[in-house]
Formats: C-alpha cells, structure tokens, sequence
C-alpha cells in the first residue's frame, strides 16, 4: 500500500494566498467535481454513452495550471479533460450538453466526451489517442514561434503517455527548436489499472527532460495554490525565453480508468488514504484559514451546485444532435 | 512554354505559394540544409530561411503532429516525409489528427496541411521503401489523395494542394522525378477531383494514375499496332474521385481495365471497379479487368522486381482479355 504521506514529493507546506487568489479556483474545482458527479449519474441512466473518464480527485492539477495562463495560451488536453476545458473558461451547459450527444454540446455532438474543442478559449482539444497529442501542441507552440505571438501553449497528458512515442518525439522537438510549452504530466500512477512500477523503469517522469537538457520540475498536486505557483514559473519561462519545461504532478484519480473501471488493482485503504488528501477539502480549509466566513464558502457551493444542475437540465432539453450534417471538410459541406 | 521536370514542377510550386503567403513553411528530415533526399526543396533554404524551411530528426511522428498542430492554429504547412513508406510511423497523425479534426471539433478546427513526397516502388530498394500506400489513404475521409503522373499536372495540383484548407496526401512519382514536360510560365491550378484523359481512345478504356499512367501509354502504343484504339483516363486525384470523367470514357468504350501499381487486395482499382459496374453496367461489353503488382512484398533482384510490377506486357493481356481477343 502506498502512504500518501511517505509517497509525497516534498514536505506538506501551505503556499500564502489570500480568498480573492483562492476562491475562484475553490469554485472551479468544486464545479468540476460537480459537473464529474452529473455526468458519473447520466452515465448509469444510460444518458451518456460510450467512454467517461472522470477526473474526480485531480481538480488542482487542470484548475492551477490554467489560472497561470493568459486567455491566449493554448491548451492541448487528453480525453479526461473535462476539468480542463471548464478551467479553460468554457461553460458547463455546453461542456455537459456534448456529453449527452446533443445539438448544443460544444461540438455539436460530434466529439463526445473525449474530443471537447473550443476555439474561442484556444481550447485544442481533447484527444484520444495516448502521446499523440504531445507533438500537436508542440506545433501550436512552433506557431507562436514562427509568429513571435508570445504565446504559451500547455500540454496535458498522463503517465502512461510517458512510454510512447508521441510523447518522446514532442518532448525531444520541444527542446530541440525551443518552442514555448510546458509539458504536464498529470501522474496519477495507474496508467490504465497498471501501477507505474510495472511500466516505467525509472519512475519519475520528469528525469526524461534531462536527456534533452530541457528545465523540469515535479511536485504534489494536492494543493491548488502550489500548482499555479510552480507552473507560473514554468510559463515565464516559455513566455520569456522561449524555452520549455517538463513539469510531473503527482496526483490520484478517486475513481476507475472510466466508467466500466470499478479501480480493483487498488486496495480500499490506499484510495481512503488519497482522498484524505483531497485537494477539494484541503482548499475548503484553507480559504477558512485565510479568512472567508463559513457562510460565504456556502453561498459559493450553493451557486456551483445550482450552475451545474442548470447544465445538465439544459443538456437533457436540448434537441439531438443534427440529423447528420457533416463536417468532414472545410467548404465541402 | 517551357519544359522542366515533375521535380522542378514541384519546387516551382512550393517556391510560388511560400512567396504568396507567409504563413506557408516547408519541414521534413533534409529538405534544408541537404536541398531534400530528392532535391525537391533545392534552394528553398536560401530563398526563405531557417524559418521557413526547417529541418528535422528522424521523427515522422513528431514532426507530422506539430504540422497538424500549427496548421490548427493557421499555419499552412507543408510537411515532406522522405518517403511515403516512413509516413507508416506517422500514420496516426495522419488519420487520427489530421484527417478528423475538422468534423471532431464540430467544424472549428480545418488542417490545412500538405504531407508531401515519393512514393510507389523505387528501383531495386527492397520491401521497405518500395511500396504504393494510396489505397490504404484514399480509404480515409477527410483527406484528398493526389497522385500527379506529369510535370504539369505535378505543379497546377501542387499549388492547389497548398491552398487546400483541408490535409493533402500528395505522393509524388519516385520514379517520375526526372521526367520532363511542359509547364506555362504564367500562373495555373488544377482543382482536385478533375480527371484528365491522357490519350484518347474508343476501344477499350486504361484507367491509371502516377507511373502506370506511363505504362497504360506505351502499352496504347503497342495496342495500336494491334489495331486497338485505347483511352487513357488519369484521374489525378483519387480522393475525391472524378468518377464522371471515368465512366464517361467506359460508355464511350465499353470496356474498363484499370492498372496500379499496389497490391490486388483491397487495391483502390476495386473501388473503381465498382463505381463503373454500378453505374455503366449497360455499357461494359466484359467484366472490368484489373493489373496489379504480385500479391507480395516487393522483392530486390531487378528480374523479380519487374516480375511482380504491371509491365506493359500484363496490360496489353489484361486489354486482350477486355477484348474476348485471347
């Protein structure tokens, strides 16, 4: 059994923060746990089809990281990315809309749950296909190379993108043309069901950026604050001198794989032991600590609560998804 | 006007369309500093930079996804694998990137991308790098798939491919790079999906792209002697398909043989073979006929390598065999 407390990267150690920082990412978090727990309960009525992969219990990695961006900087996520396109500045109702396959989903029921694109956010997906996404984002950061548009592009993937090659050319391009990326490893050290002693000879993630003399950082991401501190620096980085950085969060997804998972690789004791690190209740507290009244950390969760219920009422209105209407290609349909 | 090479055809192009638009770049392994595997790029460098025209490892994987990338945030590349066969490790890229990002993203995202370079059988280069992987893309939807067999039709599809603001599949001849043609000097595109007739003909119809377009015309030269008139349609492009342009020509001749250079299985011309039984069956005299290559992988010895590929030999047989003639 892991000990959380034994298996943590650095000592426990709150990062000073006041409600006005803290409050807004509480708020996002909780609304993508929400927003998770919904789609979780549609999925068993048989609402939402096909792969649902849940992000509960890893809402500080996606939710810090993009409070250190600017509206410009580029996203490219995985298929658990959900929490990321909400963080991104997308809405719930359409985010949940997509899910159900409906008219109003975010592409128009065409991607589903994995493959959320939002151009206005310079939201790049929501892919599917483990590393592939690593050298896409890498060519969005090409882009703003190309273009001097000082823009940063944040890539997010698991660690078991760590042993493919998408994930090893985008690394060893990213480095060798200086693109302006910060490459995420959200660790949540099962892959699939497989733990990362059965899959990575050296288990730290982050030791790959060395081969390409490229920055690197890993920590915890149980702490919200932490984790936007840390990659701010990684995005300066990228946006000052051009250079990328390979950052590894180490982190805990609560629930299975996706929704066919029941997570039986793990013991009972060991996921009691992370969710006792939630970074959920840990932000709660600290925003107690750092002055918010109980009253008002309420009002906050009620108002996340009625967002996200409003969701998934508009998801259920909204008509089916076109009858099909293609756009396979531009200008051909 | 003026008579170059499908190579210089293709430099022409892709020097002309980055002097258009900026946002057009070149990148693949040696197109730069080495002037291409092929010198298709030769000069490019100097012209336009660093910037512009960039080199690589050997990463096709990589570096076929940082074009979809860029091209998602609108950039124009254009992307040179050095062989067709290599983009066999970039596939994914291709199809699952590439190809779907358009529709996947609800209609937000268009890749206006060229993967471009030789492909088909080389000459003696062993299994590896002596291929025709057209069908396995023209399967795709969301991609065009281009096959010039000309210099001018090389640099007019070029261009349009270029301005295409969807992913391209663009395989060159490897063995048509040093052929000649001619090529106006002002300025011409060639729309996708718009076949050509390289012979005309009103017995029997060879239906052909790339090299065995060349093929089905030596083998019209010999059938001519034989006292058959036979038609060459080069469809150019085989996603989209003009496939007015074939059955056009069948109608005229009652008779269809469609020659490739691929292997039989699930070879594009299956698909041809359908689209003229369905929709000019009144007018086949016989069964449509196909030549292929040898249901193989491609051998080394020149004798075996000749062995497997259509010659104008099979073609002629596969004609007579239209005909009732043997």
């Amino acid at each position: 059994m892991t000990l959380p407390d034994s298996a943590r990267v650095e000592p426990e150690q709150a990062v000073p923060t006041t409600v006005d920082e803290l409050a807004p990412l509480y708020r996002q978090m909780l609304a993508i746990r929400r927003m998770e727990e919904a789609a979780a309960k549609a999925y068993s009525q048989g609402k939402i089809g096909g792969f649902l992969h849940l992000i509960i219990g890893q809402e500080a990695v996606c939710v810090g990281s993009i409070a250190a961006l600017k509206p410009d900087d580029y996203v490219v996520a995985t298929y658990r990315e959900h929490g990321h396109a909400y963080a991104k500045g997308i809405a719930a109702r359409p985010i949940m809309a997509e899910l159900y396959g409906k008219k109003t989903g975010l592409v128009k029921g065409l991607g589903g749950s994995m493959h959320l694109f939002d151009k206005p956010t310079n939201f790049l997906g929501g892919h599917g296909i483990v590393g592939g996404h690593v050298p896409l984002a890498a060519g969005a950061a090409f882009a703003s190379k190309y273009r001097n548009d000082g823009r940063v592009t944040v890539c997010y993937f698991g660690d078991g993108a760590a042993t493919i090659g998408g994930f090893a050319e985008g690394l060893s391009l990213s480095a060798l043309w200086k693109l302006p990326i910060v490459l995420i490893c959200e660790n949540n050290q099962y892959s699939m069901g497989t733990p990362l002693y059965r899959s990575l000879a050296v288990e730290d993630v982050s030791l790959r950026a060395l081969a390409h003399g490229m920055a690197r950082d890993r920590f915890d991401g149980d702490d919200v604050i932490r984790v936007k501190r840390r990659i701010a620096e990684a995005v300066d980085r990228a946006r000052v001198t051009g250079e990328p950085t390979l950052v590894e969060i180490v982190t805990y997804r609560f629930r299975g794989h996706s929704m066919s998972d029941p997570g039986l690789y793990r013991t009972k004791e060991e996921v009691e032991e992370w969710r006792r690190r939630d970074p959920l209740n840990r932000a709660r507290l600290r925003l107690l600590e750092v002055g918010m009244a109980e009253a008002a950390i309420e009002a906050l969760e009620a108002d996340v609560k009625a967002e996200i219920e409003d969701s998934v009422k508009f998801a259920e209105d909204s008509a089916p998804a076109d009858a099909y209407a293609p756009y396979v290609m531009k200008g051909a349909h | 006007m003026a008579v170059i090479s499908y190579r210089e055809a293709l430099n022409q192009a892709m020097r002309e369309e980055m002097e258009r638009d900026a946002s057009v770049f070149v990148m693949g392994e040696e197109v730069g500093h080495y002037n291409g595997a092929y010198k298709v790029t030769q000069g490019l460098l100097q012209r336009f930079s660093e910037r512009r025209v960039v080199d690589t490892p050997i990463a096709e994987m990589g570096f076929a996804g940082v074009g979809v990338g860029a091209a998602m945030v609108g950039l124009r590349p254009i992307i040179e694998f050095m062989t067709w066969n290599f983009s066999l490790v970039a596939i994914d890229q291709i199809v699952n990137s590439a190809a779907k990002m358009f529709q996947m993203s609800g209609g937000q995202f268009n890749i206006p991308i060229v993967f471009r370079g030789p492909s088909g059988p080389a000459v003696q280069v062993g299994s590896q790098h002596s291929q025709a992987l057209e069908s396995w893309y023209a399967h795709v939807p969301g991609l065009s798939v281009v096959l010039p067999s000309t210099a001018y039709d090389a640099k007019g599809l070029l261009k349009t491919a270029i301005r295409d603001d969807n992913p391209v599949v663009f395989m060159e001849g490897e063995t048509l790079y040093g052929m000649t043609g001619e090529v106006p000097e002002a300025e011409y595109l060639i729309p996708f999906g718009v076949g050509d007739v390289k012979r005309p003909g009103k017995d029997v119809t060879l239906v052909a792209w790339s090299r065995m377009v060349h093929v089905c015309l030596d083998a019209a030269k010999e059938l001519a002697k034989q006292g058959i008139d036979a038609e060459v349609v080069d469809p150019r492009t085989l996603r989209p398909l003009d496939t007015a342009i074939i059955c056009d020509s069948v109608k005229k001749t009652g008779r269809c043989v469609i020659v490739e250079v691929g292997w039989p299985q699930a070879g594009f011309g299956a698909e041809i073979a359908y689209q003229v039984q369905r929709q000019c069956l009144d007018a086949l005299d016989a069964p449509v006929e196909r030549v292929c290559s040898d249901d193989v992988p491609m051998p080394y010895a020149k004798n075996l390598e000749d062995e497997v590929q259509p010659q104008v030999k099979d073609v002629i047989a596969a004609v007579r065999r239209a005909m009732y003639l043997d």
